[in-house]
């Protein structure tokens, strides 16, 4: 089959590998009818992600057809349609159980190297590194998936797969980021970023009830999109000092809740933006984190900090003294993407969220080295690039 | 000379020891915290109240043994690993492990390990270059869907002792399974062999072993990406 292997910084190539096979009697084979690029796969694509192998076949977002199952697959059958939740959970393990799937206690297989890094492993992810467990991804042909009762949703005929196939990874990833703001009646939510998770936790703030969005970027396309598609007032970071902005576009009182929808490559401003650019580089900071030092000082005292966006190694500078003496709470983590397929699918089934309207390129997965490319760059209007295996 | 150079005598010395041992070894404390300067296997000789007559090497110490000794060399590995498993009761744990043929289903290093009779097993695991170690295994004491505790008898390639503990874990959260275990190549095969046979980190080693246990015993399956395609 074709798939897209990650080489190296900026290298991306579509090789022609084996099929998978079925190794785990639980295990489906799902034939791709459609896989995304994710802002995450940029931090693989800029070296970030530490782990990586020559030859790993990368993606996370990806649906498509089973094709072949296990024999102690019960719940799903040849035929099915079907998306895949980017986090492998076994569905027994207490951290499944509590509906914390991202934190699932048996899909890694590589686990040691995560309790070294980070104490505990959390759940395997497709195509996104050996220590989240070394799964060959879903920019392919086909998929092995494991665990084939417990993560992928059946999707009914009616639906295509523009509208379904971000329930894999940003849509619930967006959702849960506004989930995490426990949103009350009057509440103003702030978003740093308005890539495609950004722009599904605005949309996500606006359904859960909150009196109004404000949408921080750059990028023209993009904060446009964040107004249009999520009714979001809009900051853009170039022009003005978020942080003046958002006092007073909030009554001087700061953002009821702040969501960081950006992550560990943020682009940083001024001194503080050259500081970590330059320890980053060197290897001696691994993330550059100034949306989330920047959401910590505007967040209004008492307030909820969010964080979609990935972090995954260690951050300097993060003043803990406005966290702390403004007593704020931070909510994290990996998206418990089980938790929210069903009630996200009867959202697009009720038209209260289009996803689809977030695309703007298709291409062939043999096209996707360029997809990377534009992706990252943000070139050609780039927001969301859908590869067609 | 006798082996016990290093450590307490391994014979039980009263009631009380047996008694301390056992609340040592069924509690919640770090198990070799506790233990500081004495053997594994006295304590689990001490827990077994002596009723059991010990079939380790004491013979002759050779030189080789007594240059090791006097150099360092001779210090035994000692691990405690714990994990927990939620949807399993002691009692099943106990029973899936105590049938010792099922162990080399998780323990990678493990060839194969055959029953000889309720005590005494033949374990063979595998070593560098394609050799193998062997050893008989005889239980210590036991206590049923609770404890095992074996050690090695003479003529062991790797002298080892240890235990197996399943415990309830507090409301809800299932079994907590403890393997604590000390170990002792022959002064011959000191270091790296030692190093090889069980990782790099003999931890490690037992830490992964536990954490597959718990995903076979869990999930029901051992989750793997051996033979998964890439580029």
């Amino acid at each position: 089959m074709k798939a897209v292997c990650w080489h190296g910084a900026m290298d991306m190539r579509v090789e022609t590998v084996p099929d998978p096979k079925l190794l785990n009697s639980r295990d489906a084979i799902v034939k791709i009818t459609s896989t995304a690029i994710c802002g995450s796969d940029i931090h693989i694509y800029d070296g970030f992600i530490p782990t990586m192998k020559p030859g790993d076949i990368v993606g996370h977002e990806f649906m498509g057809e089973v094709v072949e199952v296990g024999r102690d697959v019960k719940r799903l059958k040849v035929g099915d349609r079907v998306v895949v939740p980017f986090p492998i959970s076994c569905g027994q393990c207490f951290f499944c159980k509590s509906d914390l799937w991202s934190l699932c206690d048996n899909s890694n297989p590589n686990a040691w190297m995560a309790e070294k890094l980070y104490g505990h492993s959390p759940a395997a992810l497709f195509g996104y590194s050996h220590l989240f467990g070394g799964y060959a991804g879903g920019q392919a042909e086909y998929a092995r998936v494991p665990f084939a009762d417990v993560g992928p949703i059946k999707i009914p005929d009616g639906l295509t797969d523009d509208q379904v196939l971000f329930l894999s990874d940003i849509l619930p990833t967006g959702y849960m980021a506004a989930e995490n703001c426990n949103i009350k009646p009057g509440d103003i939510v702030a978003v740093w970023g308005c890539g495609p998770v950004g722009l599904f936790a605005i949309k996500s703030a606006v359904l859960l009830g909150a009196e109004r969005v404000i949408a921080i970027d750059r990028i023209p396309e993009r904060l446009k999109m964040a107004q249009e598609y999520g009714g979001a007032e809009i900051i853009n970071y170039e022009e003005v000092d978020t942080g003046e902005a958002l006092k007073e576009m909030t009554g001087g009182r700061g953002p009821d809740a702040c969501i960081d929808a950006v992550g560990l490559e943020a682009h940083g401003m001024g001194l503080e933006g050259f500081y970590d650019k330059v320890k980053q580089a060197v290897r001696l900071e691994t993330d550059r984190p100034n949306v989330f030092r920047q959401a910590i000082v505007a967040c209004r005292k008492g307030g909820v900090v969010s964080l979609a966006g990935v972090y995954g190694g260690f951050l300097d500078k993060i003043p803990m003294g406005a966290a702390f003496n403004k007593g704020l709470t931070f909510k994290m983590g990996q998206t418990h993407v089980q938790k929210y397929l069903g009630p996200l699918l009867e959202r697009i089934q009720n038209g209260e969220i289009d996803p689809s309207l977030i695309i703007t390129h298709h291409l062939p997965l043999a096209e996707a080295p360029h997809g990377y490319d534009i992706f990252k760059h943000k070139k050609e209007n780039c927001i969301k690039v859908v590869l067609k295996p | 000379m006798e082996e016990t150079v290093h450590s307490n005598p391994e014979q039980p010395q009263s009631l009380g020891d047996a008694e301390r041992w056992s609340s040592l070894i069924t509690g919640g404390a770090m198990v070799l915290l506790g233990l500081r300067q004495r053997s594994l296997r006295g304590a689990l000789m001490a827990l077994a109240g002596g009723g059991l007559v010990y079939h380790g090497a004491k013979g002759q110490q050779g030189l080789a043994e007594k240059v090791a000794e006097t150099a360092g060399l001779d210090q035994s590995v000692r691990v405690e690993r714990t994990v927990t498993i939620v949807n399993r009761t002691p009692e099943e744990l106990y029973r899936f492990w105590r049938n010792f043929e099922n162990l080399p289903t998780f323990m990678r290093h493990l060839k194969s390990v055959t029953v000889i009779n309720h005590t005494r097993s033949h374990w063979i695991a595998n070593a560098p270059m394609g050799n193998s170690v062997e050893w008989d295994a005889e239980i210590i004491t036991e206590q049923e869907n609770r404890l095992i505790a074996w050690t090695s008898v003479e003529g062991a390639d790797v002298d080892n002792s240890g235990f197996v503990r399943f415990q309830p874990g507090p409301q809800g959260r299932g079994t907590e399974v403890k393997v604590v275990m000390e170990y002792k190549p022959p002064a011959g095969i000191v270091g790296a062999t030692l190093a090889k046979l069980f990782g790099e980190e003999p931890e490690q080693q037992i830490s992964d072993d536990l954490h597959r246990f718990k995903m076979l015993m869990e999930a029901g399956e051992i989750a793997t990406t051996d033979g998964q395609p890439m580029g």
